[in-house]
């Protein structure tokens, strides 16, 4: 039992951290808003050469062979500075993903994928069961989609897609029309139910923990600028009305640390608990960011509510990223299901072990 | 990071439980804040002390068993599956012991230490002042050095077990001409010394679960200074860290409220009861924040164990059981209906529980242990870095 990370983790989060300070401002995230795209392959190519794609991929298809426990904290800085890049798709959901076919009849077909995401040199868009939206599909060499229980695997080419305008302009979002004669079936029945599954909990699990960063930097806009804003005389942020606002989302943001880090172990043992524990970690960071969001905005007043101010920026992070893989309403149902109607029973739960 | 337990580790879990099952108390012990309950839970604690389970992360030497902090969050986890009673001693073994362990000479620790993890010394809070509650540094009670005595005068009030305690530990102005944080001592106190008088306090539901203390020319050792004169405030600053970020509330407690909370509700379900979804979003929720409380205890045994220290941050854990724990029992009390007014000797009371008596006692929660507004102003200066003023 040890809940904490290596020297090497929090090594590779640092190094994450100064990249994205440099190449991810808040000024070139603007910008991208005024591409067409919305994306940068100069920046996915800088993002490949310190190996982000590449973090989960096996080491003999050129990846670094790291889990998710190494990447969550890599996620959290992809948060912080609001990278709108297709990372948690890619290496998140598709690269673990493509792993589980090595050992199938697509072997050939997901090593090759494997090799070329490893590369950065390949974009994976994924749309879990029943969502009609799909993130990123413009810029994707390979879409994951879901019909029935099956899973396919189609290429840019055999899908049409209408754009649809979302809120925030760092997310481009799709409807994807497709005809699954031409798409590849990857997976059926409970093969097909299970892959399915993971991609879900995968995505919500990445933006779970790209919502960590995101709620820290709420949290921290806010404080600074209570901090300097001056009124009657003093710091705004000298107002016990004002530090227990910030004080309430950091409590929470905090909790949610450590459910997120938790479902990291999860997602990487597939624990058998994995469901439910990213759905704890994605409803909970769901309200915790929205939560900061709207406190921070108080506390900024007005000029949080312009667009010319950056506050903006994680406010929509923090909403598209909440309705992302799930809501918050839809993951605690799923838990509500598990505890009160007998899905999983409530002493199976926690860290109590199983059949003990 | 690795979620797993070792053999070592699931090998002592099996032997807590198993002790756990055959001693603890088949009927619940009267409430330690009547004389009876006292004793009767002082009887408990001398059982636990002699299986060796008392304090499992102390010393052996200090009536322990050596374990680490990872193996007192498996105890807890035990103690509270197993329905064990109450810890009379908490104030002694959570908050005081683990202190002596930190400021404490080598004849306090050997003087105080083991007859505290048997509980024949069971210890009093005495913090707050009638003009010292959230404002500690205001504290007026002075103990005056004389020779090799401290004379102490004054008033200390809110004393938790101050009732019924042999002994009582606290801060005291040594320095007259002092001001707030400075010129205060860590001291420790016998309530049996000449001088002192305790008038207990009923709480909300009339048990004497606190008391007022008062000093007239009470004299006490020297040798009963817990670390430097003059250097209290940061010894009681290293007392607050261990009540309000780790010990005094183990995550198994509220683990432990949130399943039965869940077994409520279905029973509730089960019998034709009226819930809805915003009930059962109520007991999600609480569910989920129980398991968050007790993953980041874990993680932070993880770091106290690599060498890490508790520091400001054991405000957020003080502000998250205490408010957790208020909406557990408020949510239980809508489930029980009209029932959950009822008190247990209530002919139709059936198997209400203790879900009455809990939730008065979780309403102290956000008020002892310094308010929760204290600990929001801590922080929003010290983790926020927000202006004092």
């Amino acid at each position: 039992m040890e809940f904490g990370f290596s020297e090497d983790q929090t090594l590779l989060q640092q190094t994450v951290r100064d990249f994205l300070e440099k190449e991810c401002t808040p000024d070139a995230v603007r910008s991208l808003w005024e591409r067409e795209t919305g994306r940068s392959p100069e920046l996915w190519g800088k993002l490949s050469e310190i190996g982000l794609p590449a973090l989960m991929v096996p080491e003999v298809y050129g990846g670094l062979g790291l889990d998710e426990r190494d990447m969550v904290l890599v996620l959290e800085e992809t948060g912080r500075f609001a990278l709108a890049e297709p990372i948690v798709t890619t290496a998140v959901v598709a690269a673990p993903l493509l792993g589980r076919l090595i050992d199938t009849e697509h072997s050939a077909f997901a090593a090759s994928w494997l090799e070329r995401i490893a590369s950065g040199d390949a974009l994976v868009a994924v749309a879990p069961e029943g969502q009609p939206l799909i993130a990123d599909a413009h810029v994707a060499y390979l879409l994951l989609l879901s019909h029935g229980d099956r899973l396919y695997a189609a290429e840019p080419d055999h899908v049409q897609l209408t754009a649809q305008p979302a809120n925030d302009q760092s997310q481009r979002l799709f409807t994807v029309n497709w005809d699954s004669q031409k798409a590849l079936c990857l997976a059926s029945g409970n093969e097909g139910r299970s892959l399915q599954a993971e991609l879900l909990d995968r995505g919500a699990f990445g933006c779970a923990a790209q919502l960590l960063g995101v709620t820290d930097r709420l949290i921290e806009m806010g404080a600074l600028y209570a901090s300097q804003r001056k009124q009657f005389g003093v710091a705004v942020g000298s107002f016990q009305a004002v530090k227990h606002r910030l004080a309430n989302a950091k409590v929470d943001l905090e909790y949610g640390r450590s459910i997120i880090h938790r479902s990291a172990h999860s997602v990487s043992t597939n624990s058998p608990s994995r469901s439910v524990d990213v759905s704890m970690a994605k409803s909970f960071i769901g309200e915790a960011a929205r939560f900061a969001a709207g406190e921070s905005l108080q506390v900024h007043g007005a000029i949080g509510y312009t667009y010319e101010q950056d506050l903006h920026i994680w406010m929509k992070r923090a909403w598209s990223l909440d309705l992302a893989f799930g809501s918050g309403a839809w993951h605690r149902a799923r838990i509500g299901d598990a505890l009160t109607e007998g899905g999983l029973s409530a002493p199976h739960f926690g860290f109590e072990p199983r059949g003990l | 990071m690795d979620l797993t337990y070792t053999a070592e580790q699931q090998a002592f879990r099996a032997e807590a439980r198993s002790w756990l099952e055959a001693s603890v108390p088949k009927q619940p012990l009267a409430s330690f804040d009547t004389p009876e309950g006292f004793e009767a839970h002082r009887e408990w604690e001398k059982k636990l002390h002699a299986g060796g389970f008392a304090m499992v992360p102390w010393p052996t030497e200090y009536g322990g068993r050596g374990a680490d902090l990872l193996e007192w969050l498996i105890f807890e986890e035990e103690y509270y599956r197993a329905g064990a009673p109450g810890r009379v001693n908490q104030n002694g073994i959570f908050l005081l012991g683990p202190t002596i362990m930190e400021y404490g000479t080598p004849e306090q620790k050997a003087r105080f230490l083991p007859k505290m993890a048997s509980s024949e010394e069971v210890w009093a809070q005495g913090w707050s002042e009638p003009n010292a509650g959230s404002d500690m540094a205001a504290i007026q009670t002075t103990a005056i050095r004389d020779g090799d005595d401290y004379v102490i005068n004054g008033q200390k009030t809110w004393a938790s077990r101050g009732a019924y305690a042999h002994w009582l530990f606290g801060l005291f102005r040594t320095d007259p001409e002092s001001s707030r944080h400075k010129g205060l001592t860590f001291v420790l106190v016998p309530m049996n010394t000449p001088g002192i008088t305790v008038r207990p306090i009923e709480k909300i539901n009339g048990k004497k679960a606190f008391a007022e203390v008062f000093f007239d020319d009470a004299r006490v050792p020297v040798a009963n200074r817990l670390g430097d004169e003059g250097a209290g405030w940061s010894v009681a600053m290293a007392t607050a860290g261990f009540e309000r970020g780790l010990m005094l509330r183990s995550p198994a407690r509220f683990q432990s409220t949130a399943r039965r909370l869940v077994e409520l509700y279905r029973a509730t379900l089960a019998q034709g009861g009226f819930v809805d979804a915003g009930l059962r979003n109520r007991v999600t929720q609480c569910w989920i924040r129980a398991e968050a409380y007790a993953l980041n205890t874990y993680q932070t045994v993880s770091r106290l164990l690599a060498g890490g220290k508790i520091g400001a941050e054991a405000s957020l854990n003080k502000i998250f059981w205490s408010e957790l724990d208020i909406e557990m029992h408020t949510v239980a009390l809508a489930l029980l209906e009209s029932r959950g007014e009822l008190l247990p000797s209530a002919p139709a009371a059936g198997d209400v529980g203790d879900w009455l008596e809990g939730y008065i006692f979780a309403l102290a929660g956000p008020i002892y242990a310094g308010t929760n507004e204290i600990q929001r102003n801590i922080i929003a200066e010290r983790i926020l870095g927000l202006p004092r003023k």
